[in-house]
């Protein structure tokens, strides 16, 4: 069952059947941009970046982005930079992936989100999508459609937070501006 | 899958029922060498076409050959040992080293469960060779990897274990295999695809294909996929060395060393971070309570302060226990891994060097040396092995000074002589690396010559130790070696070397640096640490910073250009990911032990053998 968000939208996901989560990832897929004519390389590439900020007690204590792949404390996985997208059927592009159970104890909520790195807004993106994994069973938790989407650069997407009972994740996905996950700090806050 | 035991490795077993697939380049006769009950009970040999023995049975379909029933074993059976011999026949291998890759048994279970497999890495001239042995200890079945060779042949084997007619079974097991493998239901031919389905019933499992695949990556180890994913592993508590990535047992280890100084590393940061900001939010919160004159005083203040210290408490002993219960499991799969390594990776203390051979021109070289020994002050027991990858490609720079450590101030000269000794351990450590007259050690010990000479004095029964006058004389003679490598490999003709140049690797040590060394020396030296392990040349220096003064700035790129080794525990090397302060220590000789003496032997003995051997031709 997948929960097909629009934008603003806020769900409250706990895992079907009971359990806590134990392992997120967060999947980007985007259609390349089409290449034309006889200068085909130079196509104005599309270049997405997901990233994930750790929060503590509402301060940001560490971040993975496509400069720092993996957590300090390994808990936090981002499987590599994509600069230029892929067929947009559905293939993550980029993945980040959370071990809920190595996340140091004092990390509370964890943030990802969806900038555009050249600029193109997603209206200009054609078949850009962003899901949630349960990873353990593989089970897609929630999907946002980006394309369209009017002219934002970049987008809150989800947070997982750290409940009495263990891992739960809401899905945020509000629009922002800016080119990487510094910029988009003042829109993450609110969220926290 | 199963867990992949190293050699002399035992477990218990869960299964009775067992089926023994061996699996190698060519079909190996199989057999099974059954202890007697008691001293009238004669030990018995098991064997394709022999007399059946209660629990041992041989299957026509020799992809699984063999099936043991422990339940059916005669009551006091102590041991069952399954032995590999070589078929016969005109292209048959003469000797176990000649299978490549090396043969593998797997144990499996019913339904297909792998529960064991060993892979016979190391062997050489054996004709015979103990793979596994399965023993009842406490009343329970336990298997063990043996992987013992016998290079005098089968029949001494079976003399050794004691088979009364050894000669005459011998005889039979090799000639029932001989025959078989004239027939054309060889196993080994089959392919692997159409018992893939029925072998394999995990998704990670190696397809059970007989036949290793075609192609030189995959002949190196018909078990690429050897890690094991932690649902794989029976018991997560019980950590397996070897469980990790790599084409060879000595590169899984390498791995699996590089993977627990990972883990360590990133526990330790989730642990730092964790404490920090406990710290960090009770001072915000003290700044907080504090910022309000009205409260300063009085109970509610107090009870305030006392929570928020409690806070910070509760969160810094969450993080302990979390820390605690993953360097549990670091600490038992360090303790399983330290005694597998092999020499060049293990400490001098490891037994591995006690069965230390000098490598042979055809062996590869090893993958990494061990440096030293790695530990953090939250942890200070656990310690990771410091492995550097060979052929070096850094320079080394032993630190002589004293402005470190809090012993070093005690006795101003121990720092010098503990130099001294560690340079020799570590060029004798890479010498026992490489093959006869794969690399030669140059001594350039200029100002305080006994300390150094008397240190790598043992080395000289070796024959790869050349001692030199002065380091610029050594500098100069490697700087016009690298130069003429280069131009031969430039011109792609590295046969056209001159001959009176050593085509060997050479390690330069120069003591005392900088006495000696002048501006042009200094200038080689840069040119030699840059170039030279390109051309098989690397660099050790011996030396104290602060004597380097006279040079100023100038001498700093190249100080930092060189890995710092010390001679007392000092922390100042980072991790690649995080950058915690890793305190070093130096790879200690145990008191009284003869090691060092017993490895220059070793490798004083393979020089005489190889020059015998090149005389001789």
């Amino acid at each position: 069952m997948t929960v097909n968000l629009a934008k603003g939208q806020q769900v409250s996901l706990t895992k079907s059947g009971g359990g806590t989560l134990s392992a997120v990832r967060m999947g980007l897929g985007w259609q390349a941009a089409p290449r034309r004519g006889l200068f085909g390389s130079r196509t104005r590439e599309i270049d997405l970046d997901a990233s994930a900020v750790l929060f503590a007690d509402g301060q940001p204590v560490d971040v993975v982005y496509f400069r720092h792949l993996i957590s300090d404390d390994g808990s936090v996985r981002h499987t590599g930079d994509n600069l230029v997208g892929g067929a947009g059927q559905g293939g993550d592009d980029e993945s980040i992936l959370v071990d809920l159970e190595r996340v140091p104890v004092h990390v509370d909520q964890i943030v990802f989100t969806v900038n555009s790195f050249t600029g193109q807004t997603f209206a200009e993106v054609r078949n850009a999508f962003c899901r949630l994994v349960d990873e353990t069973c593989g089970q897609e938790l929630a999907r946002y459609t980006l394309d369209g989407g009017g002219p934002y650069t970049a987008q809150i997407m989800a947070k997982v937070h750290r409940g009495a009972s263990g891992w739960s994740m809401t899905a945020i996905g509000t629009p922002a501006n800016g080119r990487t996950f510094q910029d988009l700090m003042p829109s993450i806050v609110p969220h926290l | 899958m199963g867990v992949e035991l190293v050699r002399g490795q035992n477990r218990p077993l869960t299964r009775t029922r067992l089926e023994i697939r061996v699996r190698a380049a060519v079909p190996l006769p199989t057999a099974v060498i059954v202890d007697g009950t008691d001293d009238q009970d004669p030990v018995r040999l098991a064997h394709q076409g022999g007399p059946a023995l209660p629990g041992v049975e041989f299957r026509a379909a020799a992809d699984r050959p063999l099936i043991v029933d422990l339940a059916a074993v005669p009551p006091g059976t102590p041991r069952l040992t399954v032995l590999l011999a070589l078929p016969q026949g005109q292209d048959a291998p003469t000797c176990f080293g000649r299978i490549t890759p090396p043969p593998h048994v797997a144990v499996v279970g019913v339904g297909d469960e792998e529960l064991a497999r060993f892979t016979l890495h190391g062997l050489d001239t054996e004709t015979a060779v103990a793979a596994l042995e399965l023993y009842r200890r406490q009343g329970a079945w336990r298997i063990r990897a043996v992987g013992q060779g016998y290079a005098a042949g089968l029949r001494r084997m079976l003399e050794e274990y004691g088979v009364p007619d050894a000669e005459r079974d011998a005889g039979r097991m090799r000639g029932t295999t001989a025959s078989d493998r004239s027939s054309p239901a060889i196993p080994a031919q089959r392919s692997g695809p159409p018992t893939q389905p029925g072998t394999s019933p995990s998704a990670h499992a190696t397809p059970p294909s007989a036949t290793p695949p075609p192609g030189p990556a995959a002949a190196a180890d018909p078990h690429p996929a050897a890690a094991l994913s932690a649902e794989d592993r029976p018991d997560p508590s019980q950590p397996v060395a070897g469980d990790a990535v790599g084409w060879t047992l000595e590169e899984r280890l390498y791995n699996q060393v590089g993977g627990v100084f990972e883990d360590l590393t990133r526990r330790i940061a989730a642990y730092r971070g964790a404490v920090d900001f406990a710290q960090s939010r009770l001072d915000a919160e003290l700044d907080a309570l504090l910022a309000d004159p009205a409260d300063r005083t009085g109970a509610a203040h107090d009870a305030s302060r006392e929570r928020a210290q409690a806070r910070r408490d509760a969160l810094t002993d969450q993080a302990r226990a979390a820390l605690d219960h993953d360097l549990r499991g670091l600490t038992a799969e360090s303790e399983v891994v330290e005694p597998a390594l092999p020499p060049a990776m293990a400490g001098w203390e490891s037994p591995a060097w006690h069965g230390y051979r000098v490598p042979s021109a055809a062996d590869a070289t090893p993958l990494a040396v061990r440096l030293g020994d790695l530990h953090l002050p939250e942890v200070p027991e656990l310690r990771v092995p410091m492995l550097l990858p060979l052929p070096l490609d850094e320079g080394l720079w032993i630190d002589t000074g004293q402005g470190y450590g809090a012993a070093a101030a005690a006795e101003p000269d121990v720092p010098r002589r503990r130099a001294a000794e560690m340079a020799a351990a570590l060029a004798l450590r890479l010498l026992a690396a490489h093959p006869v007259d794969g690399l030669t050690v140059h001594l350039a010990a200029a100002g305080d010559r006994d300390a150094v000479s008397d240190a790598f004095g043992p080395l000289g029964v070796t024959g790869s130790l050349r001692q030199w006058d002065e380091a610029a004389g050594l500098l100069a003679a490697m700087t016009r070696h690298v130069d003429l490598v280069q131009l031969a490999l430039r011109a792609g003709a590295p046969d056209a070397l001159p001959p009176d140049l050593d085509p060997g690797r050479h390690l330069l040590v120069v003591g005392d640096f900088p006495y000696g060394v002048d501006d042009r020396a200094i200038t080689q030296l840069r040119y030699l640490l840059d170039e030279g392990p390109a051309a098989g040349v690397h660099v050790m220096l011996l030396a104290d910073r602060a004597d380097a003064q006279a040079f100023g700035p100038v001498l700093d790129p190249l100080w930092r250009s060189l890995l710092r080794l010390t001679p007392l525990p000092d922390d100042h090397l980072a991790d690649p990911w995080v950058g915690h302060a890793w305190t070093y220590e130096p790879l200690m000789v145990p008191d009284g032990s003869r090691v060092l003496e017993h490895v220059a032997l070793e490798l004083a003995a393979a020089r005489q053998a190889y020059g015998e051997g090149r005389t001789g031709h």
